[in-house]
């Protein structure tokens, strides 16, 4: 089940490099919040995946680490937080400038 | 002595105030007066606290203890719990964020455009504020990461508050820039904690002490990429190239507060992780710090120097100061350890006051640009004076404090024999000098040339004469500011004055 989860976040950071490196914002802010999906996705793992456990420390059965999905949850508000105002700011940028292409920002130095 | 549920304060404090001032944020006289009075407040209230740290740490057989106040959110124990963790080095980041903060403030009353006001400049500052003071103070790995989003956050918003079109270019660039630096953050620290099984510094730094070698790889790789994510922060050679952009374009005290503190929260937390966590392998990291922070001095300067703009010229300073307070942490002495905290306070109290300086040009001749203006001296003489003292001190001039930052850490690196680092140091800190003289030449000194503006410098100038008036006292009384440092560096170099504070080992 790992290895699939792992395999996942490859996919995701790939397509969000892939999305990153593009000229328009919109597809920008989507590769964005595609590299955060992969973060929260490794965070998820990084506690180990297992199923049927509760998140207690105090009983003597095996447990469920509740760290990750804390940290996960948090990271998850983060992001999503970022991603509103990633959006926001590609809006803005495509209506101040008449369009949201990276490379038409160029130039106005001085 | 401070009580230390206090120290909750410097974070919940200005999140408070935040709230606040965004209830009533139609209301001018409101915002003004609370962002003062609060940034006053927790200003004197961390010098106490610094105070009370400094009053406990005593010695302890031939190292150091106490001084270091460890709050535990809930009272849960150490390594689970919410910890914040005040120790010298902390108290001294928020003291010089704090005064850094009431200069902004100062300067801000007079100077932010009503419109800004209105579109929560002051809560957001404060939120900023608030970011800044948790990531000094916390003591977990993943708190780290929440208090620089939440710095972010800030800045972003501040950043591109008025949307004008240049801004917004910038913005964009430091936003996409920092979201992937935190999702770096974010994947290592899932790995560190895949690996160690926590994230709490303290037990992590304890973890990695007691196992045996085996996991070296994995942590050095890991060190490495934490390296290129607070790196991207503190704009270290060569991920620098996001940071004179954002900072030549917001207004002139966010400039000087970004300019002075932002960078050094990343700074800080290269600071404190490798000197707590990241020592296994101090052949490959702190070897990889020092050339980076060489390239670092060099290339920032050499930017500085071909810049036409006064605050593009002090944007590109900032990289290369960030080089001197990287080879302090790469030589890892206490003794330069202790000259990396005693350059850095002298060094922001400079760069935000050189800052604010630019401001009050631009508000009197309606550019910083040093062909369209030119014999400034004439028109405001305490204006020039203030630009000296503050230029000189950070070129390293005796007997100003920047003279005795510089001589600290480049003695240190003396003490162990790399005298290539400090010859680059001194040829840094010329190259510093002059192109402060290139400003000085161009704005100042000359002929009277550019516009002059109707208005009145004197209301400008109390957030400068603070900044200016720390310079000029650290200057004449190095020795207090020393021993500050010497004690920050006796508990950073030996991690087990942390650990056991934070853990409640005995040895």
């Amino acid at each position: 089940m790992e290895f699939v989860i792992i395999s996942v976040i490859g996919v995701l950071f790939g397509c969000g490099t892939y999305l990153i490196l593009q000229r328009h914002l919109l597809r920008v802010v989507v590769g964005l919040s595609l590299y955060s999906h992969a973060a929260n996705l490794a965070l998820m793992v990084s506690g180990g995946l297992k199923r049927g456990n509760p998140p207690l420390l105090t009983t003597d059965a095996p447990y469920v680490d509740p760290l990750p999905q804390a940290l996960v949850l948090t990271a998850i508000v983060i992001s999503f937080g970022m991603t509103a105002f990633a959006t926001v700011l590609a809006f803005r940028v495509r209506q101040v400038y008449g369009s949201d292409a990276v490379d038409e920002l160029a130039g106005g130095e001085e | 002595m401070m009580p230390p549920d206090l120290f909750v304060l410097f974070v919940i404090g200005p999140v408070v105030t935040a709230a606040l001032l965004a209830a009533f944020h139609k209301w001018d006289s409101f915002q003004r007066g609370v962002s003062l009075a609060v940034s006053l407040g927790l200003w004197g209230l961390s010098v106490v606290g610094l105070l009370s740290l400094l009053q406990e740490v005593s010695p302890d057989g031939g190292g150091i203890g106490g001084g270091i106040v460890v709050l535990r959110m809930g009272n849960w124990a150490a390594p689970y719990g919410i910890i914040l963790v005040a120790d010298v080095l902390s108290m001294t980041m928020v003291v010089l964020t704090m005064t850094v903060g009431v200069a902004v403030v100062v300067f801000s009353l007079r100077t932010v455009e009503q419109a800004h006001q209105e579109h929560f400049y002051y809560p957001l500052f404060f939120i900023l504020i608030m970011g800044v003071n948790g990531a000094f103070l916390t003591g977990d790995l993943f708190n780290l990461f929440v208090f620089f989003e939440i710095l972010l956050i800030a800045s972003f918003a501040l950043l591109a508050l008025g949307s004008q079109p240049g801004q917004l270019r910038e913005t964009v660039k430091y936003v996409v820039i920092n979201l992937i630096a935190s999702t770096f953050f974010l994947i290592s620290l899932s790995v560190l904690y895949r690996t160690m099984g926590t994230l709490n510094m303290a037990d992590l730094a304890h973890k990695i002490q007691t196992t045996s070698g085996e996991l070296d790889p994995t942590l050095t790789i890991l060190a490495l990429v934490f390296l290129f994510v607070f790196g991207t922060k503190a704009a270290i050679f060569p991920l620098y190239f996001w940071l004179p952009g954002p900072y030549f374009q917001p207004s002139a005290g966010l400039s000087a507060f970004f300019g002075g503190i932002l960078t050094k929260v990343g700074v800080y937390a290269i600071f404190r992780t490798f000197t707590l966590i990241f020592r296994h392998n101090p052949a490959l990291t702190h070897e990889l710090l020092l050339i980076l922070a060489a390239l670092t001095m060099l290339l920032g300067v050499f930017g500085a120097l071909s810049q036409m703009d006064m605050k593009r010229i002090l944007s590109y300073h900032i990289i290369s100061q960030i080089g001197y307070l990287i080879l302090g942490i790469g030589l890892l002495t206490p003794q330069a350890l202790a000259g990396a905290l005693f350059y850095m306070v002298p060094y922001v109290l400079a760069k935000s006051a050189l800052f604010l300086i630019a401001g009050v040009v631009q508000a009197a001749t309606g550019t910083t640009h040093l062909k369209a203006v030119g014999g400034l001296q004439f028109h405001s003489i305490p204006l020039s004076i203030l630009f000296l003292l503050a230029a000189l001190s950070l070129a390293g001039l005796p007997p100003l404090a920047g003279f005795f930052s510089k001589f600290i850490v480049l003695q240190a690196g003396v003490e162990i024999g790399r005298y290539g680092y400090v010859g680059i140091g001194l040829l840094g800190g010329l190259l510093t000098l002059a192109s402060m003289l290139k400003i000085w030449n161009g704005v100042f000194w000359g002929e009277e040339t550019g516009d002059r503006r109707p208005v009145s410098l004197w209301p400008l100038l109390p957030g400068i004469v603070l900044l200016v008036f720390f310079i000029v006292g650290i200057g004449l009384f190095p020795g207090i500011l020393y021993s500050v440092a010497q004690t920050a560096a006796a508990q950073v170099a030996d991690p087990r004055v942390y650990i056991a504070a934070v853990l409640g080992l005995k040895e």
